[in-house]
């Protein structure tokens, strides 16, 4: 059997059942896991490939995780952290679900504005913070009340680091 | 097609387009003959309009003040420092519901960006942004371009320089974009590095095919039909010794205007401080006066539109 795009013959074990999210955008294969709540240290059995060659996008990241399938909730995230993500849900070994993720075209909520004077800043206020895409290469939203930018670097902090 | 002005909020200049603002303007022009017979009616008798004025201001209060009044409208209302106050102990949502049950209108301004979106949200009743932050002022573009076409005839076809803070200054700001209603022949924008547009402008004028350009005003003087000069205001800037730097770094002066055309405008949202020389003013360029002085007429349109008045 042929191996899938861009392994590069690196030996990992076809997954039984589970999730393949292949053509992660570089660097971003921690951010991913990190989204769906997979602890490094169990209890899932992961495989990460980090800088692989791609057809599609030059390099990539994949994550390989047995026994987790994405909630419907966690493929937005996921998108905005990955954008040019496909996500596979496996069941005894066949792929049954092959989609890849939009990152929608309004986000309410999970993202925060950049902007300490935006009044969805304002703690006092509850307001919800809306953002619309404004450019999907690269990744860009748009706060809807104060207007400001938020790149798609900003967002991988927001989603995976220590903001929010 | 436009939506019509009734019932309408007024956060964005954004959010209306040409023809909205063609019939705005033709209300001004009857408002300001009314004014000058002194005939005006009393088209909002028995209505009120909210002031909610959280931010200093004296000139965009007091015209919306002066506006409501002629066309027979109660004002109610507080000032920066009774808004200090309130925004103390309670939360603007709150501050908006209640004025909301008081008004038929509410004129909001606020030091959050995107507090008049959130309280037209709120409010049932429609609400007009008197400025909020940096963002938006957009009752200062129409009186703006109002002014440009009591000057010129027209708007479109001309070219503009806008000079001063174009990054923290939601008046220069506001008029730029508006000019991406109209067919500008060239838009310069005259800021020192640190005062040029944000990023999310930049990228609305681009969208809007604005014909956007930098330039030194020296370069540029005499192609300009209109010089919109804003102050730097302090209060806009994240860093005070950003602003100890650039303050001060432009001033228009009967000097600087030696190149310009005959016809040249220049106008400035006022207040000014040391932007342009006093010897300007007597000078046919000078605009400014005139300028604030269709504050009221473009406002009594706008709320007479807004609120249902009428014609008669
Ligand atoms: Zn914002």
């Amino acid at each position: 059997m042929r191996s899938p795009d861009g392994e590069e013959g690196l030996v990992v074990r076809k997954i039984r059942h589970g999730t393949v999210i292949d053509h992660i955008p570089v660097g971003r294969a921690l951010s991913v896991l990190r989204i769906l709540g997979v602890s490094l240290t169990g209890p899932h059995r992961i495989a990460v490939l980090i800088n692989v060659e791609s057809r599609k996008i030059g390099r990539k990241d994949i994550v390989k995780i047995e026994g987790l399938e994405p909630r419907l909730e966690d493929l937005d995230r996921i998108a905005l952290v990955a954008p040019t993500a496909t996500i596979n849900v496996v069941r005894d070994y066949r792929v049954v679900v092959k989609r890849k993720v939009e990152p929608p075209r309004e986000v309410r909520g999970i993202l925060r504005c950049v902007n300490p004077t935006c009044i969805t800043r304002q703690e006092r206020e509850h307001v919800t913070p809306r953002f619309v895409r404004v450019s999907l290469e690269p990744l860009v939203y748009q706060c809807v009340y104060c207007g400001s930018l938020l790149t798609e670097k900003e967002i991988v902090e927001q989603l995976t680091g220590g903001v929010g | 097609m436009s939506e019509g002005w009734l019932g309408r909020d007024v956060i964005s200049i954004l959010d209306f387009d040409r023809e909205d603002l063609e019939v705005l303007f033709e209300e001004a022009d009857r408002m300001k003959s009314l004014l000058a017979n002194g005939s005006v009616p009393k088209t909002l008798s028995g209505r009120i309009v909210a002031l909610a004025f959280f931010e200093p201001s004296t000139r965009t209060r007091m015209s919306f003040e002066a506006a409501a009044k002629r066309l027979g409208a109660e004002t109610i209302g507080f000032t920066s420092e009774e808004g200090i106050s309130v925004a103390k102990g309670e939360s603007l949502a709150d501050t908006v519901r209640m004025l909301d049950s008081y008004a038929d209108l509410i004129v909001l301004r606020h030091r959050y960006e995107g507090s008049a979106l959130y309280a037209a949200e709120i409010a049932v009743h429609p609400v007009i942004n008197g400025g909020d932050g940096r963002q938006h002022h957009p009752t200062q573009a129409m009186l703006d371009l109002y002014t440009v076409r009591e000057a010129h005839g027209v708007i479109d076809g001309l070219t503009y320089g806008v000079l001063g803070d174009l990054r923290y200054g939601r008046a220069a700001t506001s008029f730029i974009l508006s000019l991406g209603l109209f067919k500008p022949r060239r838009v310069y924008l005259i800021a020192p590095p640190s005062l040029e547009p944000r990023a999310e402008v930049m990228m609305l004028i681009e969208r809007l095919g604005i014909p956007a350009v930098k330039a030194r005003l020296e370069d540029v003087i005499g192609e300009l039909d209109v010089l919109y000069v804003t102050r730097i205001q302090r209060e806009r800037f994240p860093d005070p010794e950003e602003y100890e730097r650039v303050r001060g770094a432009y001033r228009v002066t009967p000097s600087t205007l030696e190149g310009a055309k005959r016809d040249l405008i220049v106008m400035h949202p006022l207040p000014r401080v040391d932007e342009i020389d006093p010897r300007v003013d007597s000078t046919p360029h000078a605009w400014y006066f005139r300028q604030a002085r269709n504050g009221v007429p473009v406002r009594m349109a706008l709320l007479n539109l807004v609120m249902g008045g009428g014609a008669s």
